[in-house]
């Protein structure tokens, strides 16, 4: 696959950071905010994941693998933890997205803000 | 005993951590079984962080590996990289241990009332022991990655306890806003720490401080760690979400909020100081640091003057004192690479800087809780409603005034002392910073005495007639506060020497930091 | 809730679920997978279950005490093994040359052995424990809770 080059992860994650910064400063909505949010932590996990490519190499396990260079192992790790963070941060900001539903009556940000000054 | 002092950097963060997973099991026995629990595991905490800290100051500093053969074999086998997850406890690191350890305590003692008409205390007090441990791993972290995973842990625990009492809208609206900004921080946060891994692909601190050449990718790593953490320490510009989010926790949840963007404020002094060190450009991070601290004060200040609300009122001075540490420690960063000035006024600069984080953690979570005690009598934090408190609540006047007396600078309080090492020293580098700092100072004095012409003097108005004195456990919590700044104010000196120039010195001397990983080799 | 194809089928699929998410699992030292991704594929099977039946019937399975033990338990497993080699070091592997699962792998590609890797199959099976139980009571508590009800302490 010699015609993507190299940088096509890195250039896929600086895309996904900037359209995140996008939704979170532009759109209204709580819920668009929260997948702005997704949006942003799947770039950054994408970046680190990529971090770890050598070009031709295989997965970093035992088990059956062909001769060659491996993968780095060590980003993948960061990467796995950082989805679990990721999961818990979701869940709990669309639990307090739904409090703020009840309580307001309307999913604008504007609108329901209560403190101001 | 000796073992114990062996081990006692990971028993610090896991006993809250153990603690926390059995207090919904406990808790189904009764509730004062789980809080006896509670409260004994973060005394036993705070002990063993005392007995850590007269060894560090006798003996050095502390490497603790997770899963090595002997705790301090960082260099397995003669390798050149060290591996597996290190804690490397300094002097300024056990300086945030000790603390952290006893506002947790005093918040812990404080909750047993003032949480005791709420439902789910079970959950509760699990969130807070969450929280100790998280924030005792930010500040014991020996490489990059641990550092961002113990600041999520416990940026989600504080904003649930932020969101607790889910009956009042503004209280789930500060918690949203709490978790929505602590999320994108720890993910820029992250993504600069993958810059610096790509480059020297090592996560370690001391390792990275030894390879480490400024280049183009480092200055970019640098800017996004600043801006990670100025967002979550509450630095103007980026300051907005802090009033909101202080104001509707629960009133020892924010004392001990303080003390978590404390910890992010050490994270700051841990990666310009120790990771980068000289390398980087002291005169021009040095200024950028300098001038945040300003603004911040100014604007706090200023903000802080018109409030009605009580707690908003308390957390906007809060954010204009973190000013005063950031311009202490920026004016010691700017003089870093020049020997002479750092002898002769940066270094008091810094200790200034560190002596003002020892006394804001001690008088504002004072505060913090008597407006608390406010709130638990009155039901409201409105201070038009609220008059002539004085007359009934005794006991939270003399702490209030103790309290005010101290932020203000009024010697002979501890607030004084350190107030008065970062004006001379400031002066020295440049005197407006000194004439600013001392303005904001006279501009806090004035709006805490409005605030307590407001809430505690004046003719008692009738609805508050029979409004008692706060419970015991409350006043024993604000006790230990109060009983904290006597102790300063009186020896203001004895604290100087044994606790805060060591940790001035662990801060310059990065030598002595990567010595203790590299140094540490084969069996 | 769903027709009743659709309760049937799901009745019989969660099984094969549960069998897999399990070998996620219990592999983890030897394929990619582990405590974490066994965890999401069996409550990714509860989903199923959730969406299939409506979370009222599911509540009557799934009570809120059993799973809160669950969680518990599955924590307290991972670190009081971390504790069990205390005497030399936090988190020490000290079941490496022991006959449960101590045993080093031969170094190049091959078929793995199981009875490989010192604690770290048994901490995998404590943290798909934990991430069973609570991921599943986050589920079940954001449908209930847009359906106007709460999960009960």
């Amino acid at each position: 696959m010699e015609y993507i080059p190299l940088n096509f992860p890195f250039l896929a994650a600086a895309l996904l950071v900037g359209v995140s910064f996008y939704i979170m400063i532009f759109k209204r909505n709580l819920i668009k905010l929260i997948m702005g949010i997704a949006i942003l932590a799947s770039g950054v996990n994408l970046f680190l994941v990529s971090l770890g490519y050598r070009a031709g190499g295989n997965a970093p396990i035992y088990t059956d693998v062909p001769e060659g260079p491996m993968v780095l192992p060590v980003p993948q790790a960061l990467t796995l933890t950082s989805i679990v963070i990721n999961v818990a941060v979701l869940a709990l900001m669309l639990t307090m997205v739904i409090h703020i539903y009840r309580h307001t009556g309307s999913l604008d940000s504007e609108k329901s803000r209560k403190m101001k000054g | 005993m000796d073992k114990l002092l062996t081990h006692s950097p990971i028993l610090i963060i896991v006993i809250p951590l153990v603690v926390a997973f059995l207090t919904p099991l406990i808790g189904r026995a009764g509730g004062k079984a789980r809080n006896v629990l509670v409260v004994a595991s973060l005394a036993f905490v705070e002990f063993l962080v005392i007995i850590l800290a007269r060894d560090i100051y006798l003996n050095g500093i502390h490497i603790y590996t997770l899963g090595a053969a002997s705790p301090e074999l960082t260099l397995p086998g003669g390798a050149m990289v060290p591996i597996r997850i290190i804690l490397e406890v300094d002097a300024m690191s056990i300086f945030m241990g000790i603390i952290w350890a006893t506002v947790s305590l005093t918040a812990a003692i404080y909750s047993i009332s003032h949480m005791a008409s709420e439902t789910g205390q079970n959950r509760f007090y699990a969130l807070l022991l969450l929280m100790v441990a998280g924030t005792f791993g930010m500040m014991f972290a020996g490489d990059l990655f641990n550092l961002f995973v113990f600041l999520e842990i416990a940026s989600i625990s504080g904003a649930a306890l932020i969101a607790f009492r889910t009956r009042f809208a503004d209280a789930v609206e500060g918690g949203f806003k709490y978790i929505v900004i602590s999320a994108v921080a720890g993910l820029i946060f992250l993504f600069g720490v993958g810059l610096l891994y790509a480059q020297y692909n090592s996560l370690n601190i001391g390792f990275l401080a030894n390879a480490m050449q400024y280049s183009t990718l480092d200055k970019i790593a640098l800017t996004l760690f600043l801006v990670a953490l100025t967002i979550k320490t509450g630095m103007v510009p980026l300051h907005m979400w802090y009033p909101d989010s202080y104001t509707v926790a629960p009133a020892n949840i924010t004392a001990m909020l303080v003390i978590t963007s404390h910890a992010c404020m050490y994270a700051v002094f841990r990666v310009c100081f120790t990771l980068y060190g000289i390398t980087l450009d002291p005169a021009t991070v040095g200024w950028i640091v300098i001038i945040i601290g300003l603004l911040t004060m100014f604007v706090g200040v200023t903000m802080a003057v018109f409030q009605t609300d009580v707690m908003r009122f308390m957390s906007y001075h809060a954010i204009s004192q973190m000013g005063y540490m950031w311009l202490g420690v920026g004016v010691g960063l700017a003089v870093l690479g020049n020997p002479g000035a750092l002898a002769t006024y940066g270094r008091a600069a810094i200790s200034g800087g560190i002596f003002h984080i020892l006394n804001h953690a001690m008088y504002k979570p004072l505060l913090f809780m008597t407006a608390g005690a406010l709130y638990h009598r009155t039901s409201t934090r409105d201070l038009n409603k609220m008059g002539g408190l004085g007359h009934n609540m005794k006991f939270t006047l003399i702490l209030y005034i103790i309290g005010t007396l101290s932020i203000a600078g009024i010697p002979p309080l501890n607030g004084f002392a350190s107030k008065f090492l970062i004006y001379e020293s400031v002066y020295q580098f440049n005197p407006i910073l000194a004439v600013i700092a001392m303005l904001v100072s006279i501009i806090t004095l004035a709006s805490f005495t409005k605030a307590f012409q407001s809430a505690f003097t004046g003719p008692q108005l009738p609805e508050y007639k029979d409004v008692k004195e706060v419970p015991k456990s409350m006043l024993i919590g604000m006790g230990i506060l109060a009983a904290g700044i006597i102790f300063t104010s009186i020896f203001p000196g004895l604290v100087l020497e044994r606790i805060v120039y060591p940790a001035t010195d662990a801060l310059i001397n990065q030598g002595a930091y990567i010595n203790a990983i590299m140094g540490g080799g084969t069996p | 809730m769903l027709s009743k194809i659709v309760r049937t089928v799901a009745n019989q699929l969660i099984l094969f679920i549960l069998i897999f998410g399990l070998y996620v699992i219990a592999h983890g030292h030897l394929t990619p997978g582990g405590g974490f991704q066994g965890g999401a594929v069996i409550v990714s099977g509860v989903v199923m279950l959730l969406v299939a039946f409506s979370s009222q019937e599911l509540k009557k399975s799934l009570r809120e005490r059993a799973l809160s033990i669950m969680e518990s338990t599955g924590a307290l497993i991972f670190i009081g093994l971390a504790f069990a080699g205390i005497g030399i070091v936090f988190f020490y592997n000290f079941l490496v040359g022991t006959p449960i699962f101590g045993g080093v792998p031969a170094t190049g590609p091959g078929p793995g052995d199981i009875w490989t890797g010192g604690f770290i199959p048994l901490m995998n099976l404590a943290v798909g424990l934990k991430v069973v139980a609570g991921l599943s009571a986050v589920v079940l508590a954001l449908a209930l809770f847009s359906s106007g009800e709460e999960l009960e302490e």
